[in-house]
């Protein structure tokens, strides 16, 4: 019953998944924030979970986590209930609304953490992923935000996972603040670690996902890799210099929208060859053209807008 | 909850479970040290009040001094118990703390007997200004036992007063959580007959007294200095023992609720 994945015929080769719901509905009052969620973690891969806010992105991991239980179907972490303490102990996990007690140093909290672990990282091993050295002796409330991400992340490390649980873990980091972290995780993940993050930044998304599922209104709308996920959407931008009227190019076939940015036009579209023919043709004195397919922002603006 | 109450695991003390007892208690004990703005209060209140009602109103009667004692240290150790588990849990709970800590995993019990370990070492203190005070001030004369057994019974006390902390703290907001505790304290303390004697108080006030915990563990307190005699000990204990149990259970159950 454990091991869904083995059942499947053409599945015997693939083992069985870390961390899995399987058919899981959780409602609050009258909200249904999860409908009928199947989703599966894999060893190794980092799995990113997009969808605006309320799609049901913290409550699927606070059911993975053991924090809450589903009204229907199943979760499970290593084949195990995800709230037992065998379970438990084989994740890290940084928490959206997590605030740690302010009188603490960030030392004596990775010392406590440490000590609920059977194989935990050395102290100075987490100081080293997490990029906490100069923070131990610092009480965790004199810390900015920066650094305190920094060091829920050193606690969420510190036992040595095999799947870690990353809800919203760069919200509120600078720019270089973030790359640290994603290259740590990078590391992370090149060790064996299997990841499973939240997050409100597509580009953290493609900068380290494997796969992805976008969630909206508790359903999965989309569910594979990053250049799957951007081939859904047909859409391109084209942007150029041009004296045409934003008017006139609205109204051609295929044209979804035009926008004016400063002297550059940039204009929507699903087939960018027959609007950059007929673009050429009507302005002879076009300049700076440039056409990009869409990103996963787009792509994941499309897929949800489709959902809703 | 699980992850606190349950004992889920034998294997959990396999791997020094040991060192994050002791950890969580250090944590717990440096989180109040730092926090003098709350912790001191909380220490000097209990004093205060027995200072004003039970020395200063009370001019000689060496009765009513030694019945006070005994009633005031009932009263001492309620206090830390009560807030370190209503309070600081609600607060640790809404904040995800707590949440964040069961992922972890914290091994069962740890939590628990961390607060528990503080709110005790606590009411020792509170105890020990109150017994100061009542030997230089308060005309209190006792041999050296009976000192020590009325401590042991304070600080033994304070178990089902945690129990009864916690299921506040498993329910309420972290807003309300000092109120909450505040409006069962103070009320309870009094129909307990912890400021004035029962028999002093409306009858109907006496014969709903065996209700409240503070009552059964006055009783034994006030044995101890021969207020009272002492007789039905094993029924006031049982009733503390049972009361204990079943808030236990029921914070239990409302903490599985919130993960």
């Amino acid at each position: 019953m454990h091991a869904v994945a083995t059942m499947k015929p053409d599945a015997s080769k693939i083992p069985p998944p870390l961390a899995s719901l399987t058919g899981v509905s959780k409602r609050y009052g009258k909200v249904l924030a999860l409908d009928n969620v199947d989703l599966q973690v894999r060893a190794g891969e980092v799995l990113a979970m997009l969808g605006p806010n309320g799609a049901g992105k913290t409550t699927a991991i606070s059911l993975l986590l053991g924090l809450q239980q589903a009204d229907g179907g199943k979760a499970e972490l290593f084949g195990l209930a995800p709230k037992s303490l065998a379970a438990r102990r084989r994740i890290g996990a940084m928490l959206q609304a997590t605030e740690v007690p302010d009188t603490l140093k960030v030392g004596e909290l990775i010392a406590l953490f440490r000590s609920y672990y059977p194989h935990p990282r050395s102290i100075d091993e987490c100081v080293a992923l997490a990029g906490v050295g100069d923070l131990l002796d610092r009480r965790y409330g004199k810390l900015s935000g920066g650094q305190q991400r920094h060091a829920q992340f050193a606690l969420a490390i510190v036992g040595n996972p095999e799947i870690l649980f990353l809800d919203e873990p760069t919200t509120g980091l600078d720019i270089e603040a973030r790359t640290i972290l994603w290259k740590t995780i990078r590391q992370l993940v090149a060790e064996g670690c299997a990841v499973v993050l939240t997050t409100h930044y597509l580009e953290e998304a493609e900068a380290l996902a494997d796969r992805v599922c976008v969630l909206a209104g508790g359903r999965v709308v989309a569910e594979g890799s990053v250049a799957a996920i951007r081939a859904r959407v047909s859409q391109r931008r084209i942007r150029c210099i041009s004296s045409l009227a934003s008017k006139t190019i609205l109204c051609w076939p295929h044209v979804r929208s035009v926008t004016q940015d400063g002297e550059h036009i940039e204009i929507v579209t699903d087939v960018a060859e027959s609007v950059v023919r007929k673009l050429l043709d009507a302005d002879a004195g076009l300049s700076e053209l440039e056409i990009r397919r869409a990103g996963l922002a787009e792509a994941f603006v499309e897929i949800t807008r489709e959902a809703a | 909850m699980n992850a606190i109450v349950e004992n889920a695991v034998p294997r959990a003390t396999s791997h020094g479970a040991f060192r994050s007892y002791a950890l969580e208690a250090k944590c717990e004990f440096l989180r109040v040290l730092r926090t003098p703005s709350a912790s001191v209060p909380s220490l000097m209140f209990p004093p205060l009040f027995y200072l004003l009602f039970g020395i200063l109103l009370n001019r000689g009667n060496s009765g009513a001094a030694h019945y006070l004692f005994a009633t005031y240290s009932v009263f001492g150790v309620m206090a830390p118990s009560l807030f370190s588990f209503g309070v600081a849990v609600a607060i640790e709970r809404e904040r995800g703390w707590l949440a964040l800590k069961r992922v972890a995993p914290m091994p069962p019990g740890a939590y628990l007997l961390g607060k528990m370990a503080m709110a005790m070492l606590f009411a020792a203190i509170i105890y020990c200004v109150l017994a100061l005070m009542a030997c230089t001030l308060g005309g209190v004369r006792l041999p050296p036992e009976q000192w020590l057994l009325l401590g042991g019974i304070a600080l033994l006390g304070t178990m089902p007063f945690c129990a009864l902390g916690l299921v506040i703290g498993s329910r309420a907001n972290a807003s309300a959580a000092p109120a909450f505790v505040n409006l069962i304290y103070l009320p309870m303390a009094f129909l307990s007959g912890l400021w004035m004697p029962l028999t002093m108080l409306p009858k109907i006030i006496g014969q709903i007294a065996p209700l409240w915990p503070a009552y059964h563990l006055s009783q034994l307190a006030l044995m101890t200095v021969g207020q009272v005699p002492a007789t039905g000990i094993a029924v006031h204990l049982l009733w503390l023992a049972g009361f204990t149990a079943i808030c236990f259970a029921i914070a239990r159950r409302w903490l599985a609720r919130v993960g």
